[in-house]
């Protein structure tokens, strides 16, 4: 099945998600609704001609000056079709979460932490939504947003641990 | 500086005892049997591990025993790019080693952080653990970090052992 193909088929059975498909150097991007996004990951695992077994990769884009300023980026790949797609999903600051994948794909698991470590969407359902880099208790914000100042907020500074051990 | 080399007057005539200072005697032992301790963290850890192989060959200054404990070891060699939340390991690290005990940071990121002027990325060791040498080079070559050891045992050579370090000299090693 041809990546056209591909979009077709989302196309056809998810008219009403479905909002554009771009191919570009051999990659076939697809962004859908963000309350459709679980359903339409589900139809590639699932449907016979998609079979999308295994998840790549899950990042993130911030676009500080877009309406909905955040996007989400999965990445799926067949092992047995030999056919990859990414799927991408735009979310709102004001309302950043997104429905998980984990229960679709277990790799999904770590992959989101980062994603609402790094950037701060939160993703619902999720199994164990904490900070997977960063320390739990870091508070100075998510690090890869645009707005995050480059050297941090004095975290990498301050060395608290000194004050216990004898100097 | 030699030490006493028992049997040698009756195999060639040559005097075999010389005399040296304890202080002496005892940097020598201990400047010739720096056990390192493993801390490789990013690229120059490679470097580091090329020069304990037997091209370049480590052992020959006494600083090839690696150990992978902090409790054996005299040096430890950080090599490579410290990232914050690593900063806590290393100084406990560093607390868990026997006096005599001597740091290297090998590298520009060990030594100030590189180009990683980023949020997770400490600007340097010398912010949380004393450093004795620093090394320079992205990564340095082995030849480089057996400068900085060669540097590093001509200091514990001037080191004080049996007298009390002046107060000036100790403050300025503390952190």
């Amino acid at each position: 099945m041809s990546l056209q193909q591909l979009a077709n088929r989302i196309q056809e059975n998810f008219a009403d998600g479905f909002l554009q498909a771009v191919e570009w150097r051999g990659d076939l991007a697809v962004t859908v609704r963000r309350d459709k996004l679980h359903e339409v990951a589900q139809f590639l695992r699932d449907d016979p001609a998609m079979d999308f077994d295994y998840i790549v990769h899950v990042s993130s884009v911030d676009w500080p000056d877009d309406e909905e300023r955040f996007e989400v980026v999965y990445e799926f790949y067949s092992i047995k079709k030999r056919h990859r797609i990414r799927l991408k999903t735009r979310v709102p600051e004001s309302e950043c979460v997104v429905d998980s994948l984990t229960d679709l794909w277990k790799g999904a698991d770590f992959m989101e932490r980062e994603v609402y470590d790094m950037m701060g969407i939160r993703f619902r359902h999720h199994p164990d939504l904490r900070r997977i880099l960063m320390p739990d208790d870091y508070t100075e914000g998510y690090p890869l947003r645009k707005d995050f100042p480059l050297r941090g907020r004095g975290w990498r500074d301050t060395f608290e641990f000194l004050d216990e051990t004898a100097r | 500086m030699g030490l006493i080399q028992l049997g040698r007057q009756e195999k060639d005539g040559a005097p075999d005892v010389i005399t040296t200072t304890v202080e002496k005697a005892v940097n020598w032992a201990r400047k010739g049997s720096l056990w390192p301790m493993t801390f490789g963290l990013a690229c120059c850890a490679i470097e580091m591990i090329a020069a304990v192989s037997s091209r370049y060959d480590m052992d020959r200054y006494g600083a090839g025993v690696f150990r992978a404990s902090p409790r054996q070891s005299d040096l430890m060699i950080v090599a490579g790019t410290v990232c914050r939340r690593m900063a806590p390991v290393i100084r406990k690290i560093y607390d868990q080693m026997p006096e005599p005990k001597y740091v290297i940071a090998m590298g520009s990121c060990a030594t100030s952080g590189n180009i990683y002027d980023s949020y997770s990325v400490v600007q340097g060791v010398d912010r949380f653990v004393p450093v004795d040498i620093y090394v320079p080079g992205c990564p340095p070559t082995p030849e480089a970090l057996f400068d900085g050891i060669l540097k590093l045992q001509e200091r514990i050579m001037q080191k004080r052992v049996f007298v009390k370090q002046p107060e000036q000299v100790k403050a300025s090693l503390k952190v």
